[in-house]
């Protein structure tokens, strides 16, 4: 009938699927993101990132640890395990206890914007289950499950947001050409798909063999710099 | 001449928090004060807590724009005890957290309320910014809006959404006009012509009982929110 219809269906999901992940996938979806530089502060001030170049270093080395940790858990939790089993996955795969504080915060807050949005009993047995917040992707795979998403699609979401995040956050940091930062998020695009994919088919590994099935990369240098950034009296982003 | 009700809530705000919670109590009520950067925000809300503490449970919750300077400010005037201010962090952007993404101030105020409630009014405090800078409708139920003489007394002319729109507009540090040029009539006058029958208070607010005006607006909203 409309191409967004035949668009959502070559999706693979309901109609407006693909609209919902557009809309969840936004940076102005309210769900409390934009207080947050996804490591780019301490990265900034540590002088990691200076420009474009380091920019997109960075955000590919997000993508490919945490990022694909968060698009497999988020992957999961759509694809139907049980949400507190992965939360526990989820808090196994974040040593730094700033990060892991921070990811629930995130959680509680796209979860109050994901019952105004989508709601239904997944999102309310969560909250219930998590009053101060379960981690965000898997929120975020709960999330896609009422918006009548796959676990693909979970996955996108959480994929892109780990390089989206810092980009839009080193533009405010650096004052950089904001032209730059969308043309190393369109550069990394191919990659965001790749790993969202990746992230998928472990998801569905997940469903036979249970969470131990889910990568488990990760990053020291952000979870150092996030247990820095936690103690500085002076920041201009929450984490 | 026929006179109705004065209207004093006529939108619900904050409407995803509902006012009476599952133990019947009704929520505190929520006022927003924004306004630009040196304008006498903390120090209209300290001269609040101040003059209403004793009578009211109040809350605090600061949104610093990239110190905790604010709330440090409330903690060392110690105008209330300190599990009772609390700072939201903004990544950068004051106006997106108070509006657009109200989301950690919501959480925030709910958190106070059931750390240390129940409370009477919660007074939400912006970051220092621009003009057009107003309060979500689903993060406070009434705003106040605080500009000073000595930022310019073209600002009530200049509007924009925080002058226009705010349930009350403060026009701090009027002691200081004749040191700065401010004609103050014209600024009366403005902001007339900007806000129609919306309430506008010149004053002082940390001198004297320079808050006394603020405070009564603030006891006005409480009556008709608890009524």
């Amino acid at each position: 009938m409309t191409t967004t219809a035949e668009a959502a269906q070559a999706a693979g999901s309901g109609a407006g699927a693909l609209s919902a992940l557009l809309l969840l996938s936004d940076g102005r979806f309210p769900a409390g993101g934009h207080a947050h530089s996804g490591g780019a502060e301490a990265a900034v001030a540590d002088g990691r990132i200076r420009d474009a170049a380091g920019l997109a270093d960075f955000c590919r080395g997000r993508l490919h640890t945490t990022g694909l940790v968060a698009a497999a858990l988020a992957a999961a939790t759509t694809a139907g395990l049980d949400p507190l089993v992965l939360d526990d996955a989820a808090d196994a795969r974040t040593p730094s206890l700033a990060l892991r504080t921070v990811s629930r915060r995130l959680g509680r807050q796209l979860m109050r914007a994901a019952r105004a949005t989508w709601p239904g009993a997944d999102l309310d047995a969560l909250a219930a289950a998590r009053p101060r917040g379960a981690h965000q992707p898997v929120v975020l795979g709960v999330t896609a499950r009422a918006a009548g998403l796959r676990p693909l699609d979970a996955a996108h979401a959480a994929a892109y947001e780990s390089a989206a995040g810092p980009a839009t956050a080193a533009v405010r940091l650096l004052s950089l050409d904001p032209f730059h930062a969308a043309a190393v998020l369109a550069r990394l695009a191919p990659q965001i798909d790749t790993t969202a994919r990746a992230a998928a088919e472990a998801a569905g590994r997940a469903l036979t063999h249970g969470p131990t099935a889910l990568p488990a990369a990760s990053a020291p240098l952000l979870d150092i710099g996030a247990e820095h950034h936690a103690a500085w009296p002076v920041r201009l982003f929450a984490s | 001449m026929h006179r109705d009700h004065p209207e004093v809530f006529p939108e619900r705000y904050a409407h995803s928090s509902a006012a009476v919670g599952p133990d019947g109590r009704r929520r505190a009520l929520r006022i927003g004060l924004g306004g630009p950067v040196g304008s006498g925000k903390t120090a209209t809300v300290a001269a609040l807590c101040r003059s209403l503490r004793d009578r009211l449970a109040i809350g605090v919750v600061t949104n610093d724009i990239y110190t905790r300077e604010d709330a440090e400010f409330l903690l060392r005037n110690a105008v209330l005890p300190p599990e009772r201010i609390v700072g939201v962090e903004t990544g950068a952007c004051p106006h997106t957290a108070i509006r657009d993404d109200i989301s950690a101030n919501l959480e925030a105020v709910e958190d106070l309320e059931e750390a240390v409630g129940p409370l009477d009014l919660v007074l939400v405090e912006s970051g220092g910014d621009n003009l057009t800078a107003t309060f979500s409708k689903g993060l406070v139920d009434a705003q106040i809006f605080v500009i000073d003489v000595a930022g310019g007394d073209d600002i009530p002319r200049k509007g924009g959404p925080g002058v226009t729109t705010a349930d009350l507009l403060v026009v701090n540090k009027t002691d200081l006009a004749p040191h700065v040029g401010a004609d103050l009539d014209r600024m009366a006058r403005d902001a007339a012509a900007q806000r129609g029958a919306l309430p506008v208070v010149f004053t002082s607010v940390a001198r004297g009982d320079g808050i006394a005006p603020v405070a009564a607006w603030i006891g006005e909203r409480l009556a008709a929110w608890t009524a």
